[in-house]
């Protein structure tokens, strides 16, 4: 067996092991231990694909191809590069703090673990997949347990959150189903076989009416996932309905699905239509950047600051991918990452400061540095590295990006880039808001005075993604050099 | 005519055997063992099923009114598992209700005639044969249909069924005679040579093609549905909605695709528009249902709508994608309804509010339930993922984009309606739940069967390429 296809195999033998499991010790054992694996393997493929990449030049390695469906050419074909062995990395990180975080899941915790782990497999399945049929059957496995989680062991308007994100998530596979057929239906222009695998296709030159036509449908399809302008507002809503760690795992891994799938598939596979039609997404993803800054200054809840928060860096990520520059490029796989790891970060330490004061009003919330400093100090450490403060992975990816965007040339991408760049000054602002007024000044509510100090379960949860935010703002050279040379395919095939 | 001939219509003959069988032991069996019947047809039935995998050569019989080939064959043999699992399904039921009324053998004589009818009706090689197969599948089901004599709905259902099904059958016999106006013989065969485009000849197809859109329930031929589906034991309607509606589809897409083909530019335009009209109108009435039947109802009407997508290209593509969605929407809708069936019995509880709670009592029913909602959503990994994305990659095929868009839009329409019943389920609470409960053996392996057919069928890739390999004689 490969050493990939053990990321969608040890999830469903965990499942399997869950399922015969009673009450939430022996469910959580079971998950933990998963957890633990799943990562230890991420480490070890991440070894390993230095070793390999030493040798092998190809731009995919340890490729694995059986054919599935003949008739229609499916394969279940896999391999990774630099940019979906980071996600991995990142995806078995934050699993694993996600379990953590879940410690006390007393409602139905076989259930919960076992929603959790199908959620992850999808996201593994997508990012090893180079086959467009396999990528979308995971895409749409990742999708489809959010509506469990969300509506079972949600807090708030869960049921109506399930299922709005459910449908918009869904909704936008109407428009990316029909894009991947376009692809798949040119991809004998050549004169070639239909193929649905990502590399065969790349080196396909589908005619120019056909990009144009189905650029903007895959693009929009899977960009709904990265919470592109104006169809973001599943994002908000579900964010503060889900669980902790569910919060976590979309904002900080299945989110990713979206700029991942524009990247691998609409813009590598369809760069004519893509160069076509970037004035149009540009605007769009540069107004989610703004939008979502403004939007999350405005806001009470936690949840809601941040998610609106992920809106506007995410859009980073869509944006920084249509400039068309390896620099930028470089930067919105690291900005990918980066908030991947805070996001999921200030989720968890959202739900730690919920458990404890039942709330997540900061307006009701003050003086929480004095009463549970830890939680405190790293929610400013979380927040610092937010806003691009460097040290922090969030300034060497937005670095990244605003210095390749500049380097286009023309007026419109500069404007464009001049107007996202000033989305950081706002974000510094609903940043040092929130800790200005939620965790300096005096304890508002004195029954918050005695709330307990954060559990070691939360501490290991929080270390775990704290760890990778300073490691990639100290040291971000391998994982950038690693990056970059994954681009190397897209920049002879895209530029 | 010799024994050898005999042996092409294996199937036939063998459902006539095990008719005649019931028929008699029901005169020898005594009154208080009559719950034995139920057991005996089950057996003899699984021995039917078994026995019509024997592999079976292209041939025809009657100067060519009876015709089979592998498709044809392969098609039945699904048919019977379909009816195999619906009797584990309703053997409770039966048991429960029919046999203390002592009229369980009717019940499996007239289910195995109209099973029987599709038989003929699948392998016509004629239209008299068609309309013969036609009739003979609707008639008894009309019959079935009205089979809880003791429920005033159950009545209304089979006079409303009956009704409809003669005004289609007669629309479908005009339809039929201004066809063989036109092309001067009722043969296949005869008329693929001569059919010709003209406005008498269209006039006929279209008549022709409403009597058999009544059967697959396309709209605007649809407004028998929820009502019978309803009234009717649920057996029947579970009956009605995939048996029934898989026998139908798969003649049409025959005749479309063998005598009807140079009339193809017009049936194009017409499935085309028909299809559009019969998913969004079953998604959109589907969305306010409260009754579990009626709301399996106008989620098969929408089913229907998607399956004209791969009818729509008359391609080798199409048929197998066809005949594949066909086999998983029969596994798929079974499960729903063996669900709802074991429900109801235990609880005479047929409403989606009923159903609030039902994880924390009955897990494993709601599993189940969950699985067969996915696959009729097309949620993967289950088979109707695959099913449905083969239809669409078919459209696709023949370039129809704009269609498979507003297909998938109708396919998350229909997402919402099946998270409501999944909603129910697993997210409400409930001061009153369905109490826990054992199914009895038949039911339980009813539903096995369901289950493993709705996690393998799509995953299992040989067997769409044998469909595939099968489908080379429409093409």
């Amino acid at each position: 067996m490969d050493i990939l296809s053990f990321f969608v195999i040890m999830p469903v033998l965990a499942i399997i092991a869950l399922v015969f499991t009673k009450g939430l010790k022996q469910a959580r054992m079971v998950a933990i231990f998963g957890g633990l694996l799943q990562f230890a393997m991420a480490i070890n493929l991440l070894f390993a694909y230095f070793k390999e990449r030493s040798v092998n030049d190809s731009i995919m390695v340890f490729v694995r191809d059986i054919v599935w469906f003949e008739q229609f050419n499916i394969h279940y074909a896999i391999g990774v590069d630099g940019i979906s062995v980071a996600l991995i990395l990142l995806t078995s990180i934050i699993v694993l703090a996600g379990v953590f975080i879940s410690w006390k899941m007393d409602d139905l915790p076989k259930e919960f673990f076992i929603s959790l782990i199908v959620l992850s497999t999808g996201v593994y399945g997508f990012f090893i997949s180079i086959d467009l049929f396999t990528m979308f059957l995971f895409y749409e496995i990742a999708v489809i347990p959010m509506y469990l989680l969300i509506g079972i062991w949600g807090s708030g308007p869960k049921e109506y959150s399930a299922m709005k994100l459910t449908l918009m998530l869904m909704g936008a596979t109407a428009v990316l189903l029909v894009g991947i057929l376009g692809i798949y239906f040119n991809s004998n222009a050549d004169g070639g076989a239909l193929t649905f695998n990502i590399l065969e296709i790349a080196k396909v030159n589908i005619p120019f009416e056909a990009q144009k036509l189905f650029f903007p449908l895959t693009f929009i399809g899977f960009a709904v996932l990265g919470a592109l302008f104006p169809f973001h507002t599943w994002s908000p809503d579900g964010h503060a309905s889900a669980p902790t760690a569910v919060s976590m795992l979309h904002a900080g891994v299945l989110m990713k699905l979206g700029g991942y799938g524009v990247f691998r598939v609409a813009m590598f596979l369809l760069p004519l239509g893509a160069i076509e039609w970037s004035w149009f997404f540009i605007i769009l993803s540069a107004t989610g950047v703004i939008y979502g800054a403004f939007a999350a200054i405005r806001q009470t809840d936690l949840k809601y600051i941040n998610a609106y928060s992920s809106v506007s860096h995410l859009g980073l990520v869509l944006f920084a991918l249509l400039m068309f520059n390896k620099t930028a490029w470089n930067g919105a796989i690291l900005q990918s990452l980066s908030h991947g790891f805070m996001t999921a970060l200030f989720f968890a330490l959202i739900g730690m400061i919920y458990s404890r004061t039942h709330t997540r009003d900061i307006t009701k919330l003050g003086g929480l540095l004095k009463v549970i400093p830890f939680i405190s100090v790293i929610y400013v450490i979380a927040g610092l590295a937010s806003l691009g403060l460097p040290g922090f992975s969030g300034f060497v990816a937005e670095m990244n990006i605003f210095v390749g965007a500049f380097q286009n040339e023309g007026m419109f991408y500069r404007i464009a880039t001049i107007i996202s760049v000033s989305a950081i000054v706002v974000t510094a602002v609903y940043i040092l808001r929130v800790v200005g007024i939620m965790l300096m000044g005096p304890v508002k509510n004195n029954e918050y005075l005695n709330l307990p100090k954060a559990t070691w379960f939360e501490t290991t949860g929080i270390l775990l993604l704290l760890i990778p935010i300073v490691g990639i703002g100290v040291a971000p050279f391998w994982l950038s050099e690693m990056i970059m040379k994954s681009l190397q395919p897209f920049i002879q095939g895209v530029l | 005519m010799n024994f050898s001939s005999f042996l092409i219509m294996r199937h036939e003959i063998l459902l006539l055997v095990i008719t005649l069988v019931l028929l008699v032991a029901e005169i020898f069996i005594p009154n208080n063992k009559k719950s034995s019947t139920v057991h005996l047809a089950i057996f003899l039935f699984g021995i039917h099923t078994a026995l019509g995998f024997m592999a079976l050569d292209e041939s025809s019989l009657f100067g060519g009114m009876f015709h089979t080939n592998n498709l044809i064959h392969f098609f039945k043999n699904v048919l019977n598992i379909g009816v195999f699992i619906l009797l584990l399904q309703s053997a409770d039921w039966l048991q429960e209700k029919i046999v203390t009324q002592n009229r369980g053998t009717e019940f499996f004589i007239l289910l195995f005639f109209s099973l029987l009818g599709m038989y003929f009706m699948i392998s016509a090689g004629d239209f008299l044969m068609f309309y013969l197969g036609l009739e003979l599948s609707t008639l008894p089901v009309a019959a079935l249909a009205a089979y809880e004599i003791l429920k005033r709905s159950s009545s209304e259902a089979g006079i409303k069924l009956i009704l409809s099904a003669a005004l289609a059958s007669g629309v479908s016999l005009f339809g039929i005679s201004m066809l063989y106006a036109t092309n001067g013989s009722i043969y296949f065969n005869d008329i693929i040579e001569v059919i010709t485009s003209n406005n008498l000849t269209i006039l006929g197809f279209i008549l022709f093609f409403a009597g058999l859109s009544f059967k697959i329930s396309l709209v605007p031929f649809h407004f028998w549905t929820a009502d019978v589906y309803q009234g009717a034991p649920i057996s029947i309607a579970s009956y009605l909605s995939v048996i029934s509606k898989g026998a139908a589809v798969f003649i049409l897409m025959i005749l479309l695709f063998t005598v009807l083909k140079p009339l193809m530019h017009v049936w194009e335009n017409l499935i085309y528009v028909i299809a559009l009209a019969t998913m969004f109108i079953g998604n959109l009435f589907a969305l306010r249902q409260q009754n579990m039947k009626r709301f399996l109802a106008y989620s098969s009407i929408a089913q229907a709508g998607f399956i004209l997508l791969g009818l729509i290209t008359g391609t080798q593509l199409g048929t197998a994608t066809v005949v594949y969605f066909v086999m998983i929407y029969i596994f798929s809708n079974l499960a729903a309804f063996g669900v709802v069936q074991a429900i109801s019995l235990k609880t005479g509880k047929e409403n989606m509010d009923d159903y609030n709670g039902l994880y924390r009592t009955n897990p494993k029913l709601s599993l189940i339930m969950m699985l067969a909602l996915f696959s009729l959503a097309g949620i993967p990994p289950v088979a109707g993922f695959f099913g449905k994305f083969f239809l669409f990659t078919a459209a696709a095929s023949k370039g129809y984009y704009l269609l498979v868009f507003l297909a998938v839009v109708n396919v998350t329409i229909s997402l919402y309606y099946y998270l409501l019943v999944i909603r129910a389920m697993f997210l409400r609470q409930n001061d009153n739940p369905i109490p826990f409960f054992k199914n009895k053996i038949y039911m339980r392996l009813g539903l096995i069967i369901t289950v493993i057919g709705i996690l393998v069928l799509g995953l299992y890739s040989p067997l769409y390429g044998y469909i595939y390999e099968l489908s080379t004689v429409y093409k």
